[in-house]
């Protein structure tokens, strides 16, 4: 076939698309176009995610599958690096979806947000095609500056980095001068603040250095200051503005409880830090310091779930998006349990000696990216949808229910089961290579081959493939939901 | 509004949230300067890079609970002995290669990483490397070759050969040898050297 048959044949199935998922953009305004933009990206991206989490996990069976073709370092860098910027669209456009109306003012620059999109979206694109073709280079400067910083979670060349903080900027500068030229509230204010704060530690992981504990060192200020501080208290700003759209709960409720948020996880999580700075080299006190703090990290989760849950009860669930509702209150409890109990559950450093690096890191990672983070954009693509189908009915009695309540179940399961999965591969880890064996190679390797993680990284896969099956029925359930519907949500106002 | 009780007013919480971000965040500044300071090479918990010329073991120590880095008489790497500088240039390209290669995502580096492959942190002192006279050599032939140099122990687990020349391959074994002498506060628990006897 010719290039421009090609070319002809994937308009016409791109139109045929269009006419079958029958979107009409005239139903959002202009901010919300933009973030429905950033939301198409961010679904792309977490499909992409999943793939390469299964050819990933299906190599801790097969090893020898795909070896040298696509190693394991390449899918796993693919599975995290792609999570990590999934969730930042999804954010980004979460906030210029609330902008606008938090702000009550339009977009002050909608054009140079359209091109960031643009360009931030192309730099992606480029980065993973050459994660996935050039994978490796050699130990020179060139190929952390074009190829990979061999950096987990913040793999990204360093080009990549400075295009990333240029875009952070025009978004910053979008928010700030929106809020000025409408009207600034309490919500506008933390956000702002926080996004500061998140834009400013991504900068710690930009430089190079010889010596590896101080590398680590600020490797950690990204993740963790990210993960258990700024990304938590923009989730709590996202899920204060929703909590008034959704249900209706009073500005005044919302932002003080915002603000008792703020102080507990800034209060436990900044400090908290301490908890990765246990075995990198760092002075002892952080033995104590990390180890009291981010015990207290639960604490706030619990407040957040409390939130949530009250609000929803106190409004009798009245409320017209029945699929955001339930992810808002998936995301409470998966926060909640993900981070506040995994977490918990081995940041005392008495047991972290044993627990550091196995499977047991990677069961609480599951749980808490997913339940803090994946679940709270989810939520936001049916609030999304919904309005992008013009502020249709999506409560009681909508049109084949059943398919986000499959994809809901599905992907709790999923997930859940992958994480108790690699819990059982984290236990057996500890005892075995780590308390048994005194972590020697030859240790580690007798807990790969013990038959019960050999058994656990098999139900980590078939827990994998429900996640998948999960995610494309949630895929088709927000390609569908709310199609043909006549009937409006109504607007809810605030009590 | 007179009779609105402290904890349930928005303003009073406001300023909290206020509060204790920049004093948290105060303190921690304080740490980091002090943290950075005591890690920098060349100090008691990380070593200079030529430490590299050196032997290094780690001791059990009972009343502590826990093992610290000893460093002994000479033990050069590659039977050479390196100038600071040129101890440093050697550890900086071992350094970049791992990133360039990406070990990170299949190996943990002071237990940060990936789950895949065995911890890079004491690699240099493990008992694998059967005797302290080959161990060099079979590094350098694994790092270079490790498909037909496997060390699977019957895991079928294969390192991928990531075309790691002769030069990087030895910044990579002094980087390793320099990371093994870190004070990692005990870490991994009642790990035995490639010294200890049995
Ligand atoms: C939503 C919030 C959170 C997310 C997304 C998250 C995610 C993660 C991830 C991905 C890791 C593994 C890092 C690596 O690859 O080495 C990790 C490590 C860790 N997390 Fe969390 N976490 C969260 C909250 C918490 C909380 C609240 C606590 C404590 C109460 C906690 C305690 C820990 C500890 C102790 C480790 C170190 C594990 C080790 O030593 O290997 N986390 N976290
Ligand atoms: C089909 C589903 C999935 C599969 C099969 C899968 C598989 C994997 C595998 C094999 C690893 C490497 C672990 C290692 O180094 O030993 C990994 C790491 C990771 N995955 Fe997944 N994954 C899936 C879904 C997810 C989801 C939904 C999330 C979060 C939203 C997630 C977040 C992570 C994180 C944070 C890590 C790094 C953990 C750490 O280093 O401690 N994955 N995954
Ligand atoms: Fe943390």
């Amino acid at each position: 076939m010719s290039a421009i048959g090609l070319v002809e044949k994937t308009t016409a199935y791109f139109k045929d698309f269009k006419t079958w998922v029958a979107l009409d953009s005239t139903n959002l305004s202009d901010g919300q176009q933009l973030a429905v933009k950033y939301f198409t990206v961010a679904v792309i991206l977490f499909v992409a995610q999943i793939l390469f989490g299964l050819l990933a996990a299906t190599q801790f069976i097969w090893p020898g599958f795909l070896f040298e073709i696509l190693d394991f370092n390449v899918n796993r860098m693919v599975h995290i690096n792609a999570m990590i910027v999934w969730m930042l669209y999804g954010f980004i456009g979460s906030v210029y979806w609330l902008l606008e109306d938090e702000s009550q003012t339009e977009i002050v620059g909608l054009k140079l947000g359209n091109i960031a999109f643009w360009v931030l979206t192309a730099a992606v694109t480029v980065v993973v095609l050459v994660y996935l073709l050039v994978q490796i280079g050699p130990g020179k400067d060139s190929s952390l500056w074009f190829i990979n910083e061999g950096r987990e979670y913040i793999e990204a060349p360093r080009w990549a980095d400075i295009g990333i903080v240029v875009v952070m900027l025009i978004f910053f500068y979008n928010v700030v001068a929106t809020f000025t030229k409408g009207k600034w509230s309490g919500i506008a204010g933390v956000l702002t603040l926080d996004l500061v704060a998140l834009a400013g530690l991504y900068v710690a992981g930009m430089f190079y250095m010889t010596n590896i504990t101080h590398e680590q060192y600020w490797w950690w200020w990204v993740i963790h200051l990210w993960v258990e501080a700024t990304w938590e208290v923009l989730v709590g700003v996202i899920m204060a503005w929703s909590l008034m759209k959704l249900l209706g709960v009073r500005r005044k409720i919302v932002q003080t409880w915002l603000y008792i948020e703020v102080a507990l996880m800034f209060g436990s999580g900044i400090l908290g830090l301490g908890h990765h700075y246990f075995w990198i080299g760092t002075p002892e006190y952080w033995l104590t310091i990390g180890g009291f703090f981010s015990a207290l990290e639960p604490i706030p989760l619990v407040a957040m779930v409390v939130h949530a849950v009250y609000d929803s009860g106190s409004h009798a669930f009245k409320n017209g998006n029945h699929p955001a509702l339930a992810w808002v209150i998936a995301h409470a409890f998966g926060n909640f349990f993900g981070a506040g109990v995994w977490g918990f559950m081995h940041t005392l450093p008495q047991i972290n000696m044993y627990t550091h690096g196995t499977q047991w890191s990677a069961s609480h990672g599951h749980l808490a990216f997913f339940g803090a983070y994946a679940t709270i954009n989810i939520a936001f693509f049916y609030l999304a949808i919904q309005h992008w189908r013009g502020g249709v009915w999506m409560g009681e009695g909508t049109a084949n229910a059943w398919r986000w309540k499959w994809a809901i179940g599905l992907l709790n399961v999923g997930v859940l089961g992958m994480t108790i999965a690699m819990l059982i591969a984290g236990y057996e880890q500890s005892f075995i290579e780590r308390a048994v064996e005194g972590s020697t190679w030859g240790g580690y390797f007798t807990a790969q081959n013990h038959p019960s993680f050999q058994s656990a990284m098999v139900w980590r896969l078939l827990f994998g493939v429900v996640t998948a099956a999960g995610l494309g029925l949630l895929i088709w359930d927000l390609l569908t939901i709310g199609k043909g519907e006549t009937r409006k949500a109504k607007v809810i106002t605030q009590q | 509004m007179n009779d609105e009780p402290l904890w349930a007013s928005e303003s009073f919480w406001k300023k909290v949230a206020i509060w204790v971000t920049a004093g948290s965040f105060l303190i921690l500044v304080v740490l980091t300067m002090d943290s950075l300071s005591q890690t920098s090479a060349g100090g008691k918990r990380v070593q200079a890079y030529s430490v590299i010329n050196k032997k290094i073991d780690y001791q059990y120590q009972e009343k502590l609970h826990k093992s610290i880095p000893v460093i002994g008489g000479d033990e050069f790497l590659f039977g050479q002995q390196f100038s600071e500088e040129e101890a440093r240039q050697l550890v900086d390209l071992g350094k970049k290669t791992s990133q360039a290669k990406n070990c990170m995502n299949c190996h943990t580096l002071l237990g940060n990483g990936a789950y895949y492959a065995p911890d890079l942190t004491k690699a240099w002192l493990d008992k694998g490397w059967i005797g302290t006279d080959v161990r060099e050599d079979l590094m350098m032939k694994f790092l270079m070759d490790p498909e037909n140099n496997a060390r699977t122990y019957g895991s079928n687990r294969k390192m991928p050969n990531l075309g790691i020349t002769e030069q990087e391959a030895k910044g990579l074994i002094a980087f390793l040898k320099w990371m093994s002498s870190i004070d990692t506060n005990g870490f991994p628990y009642n790990f035995k050297t490639i010294y200890a006897e049995e």
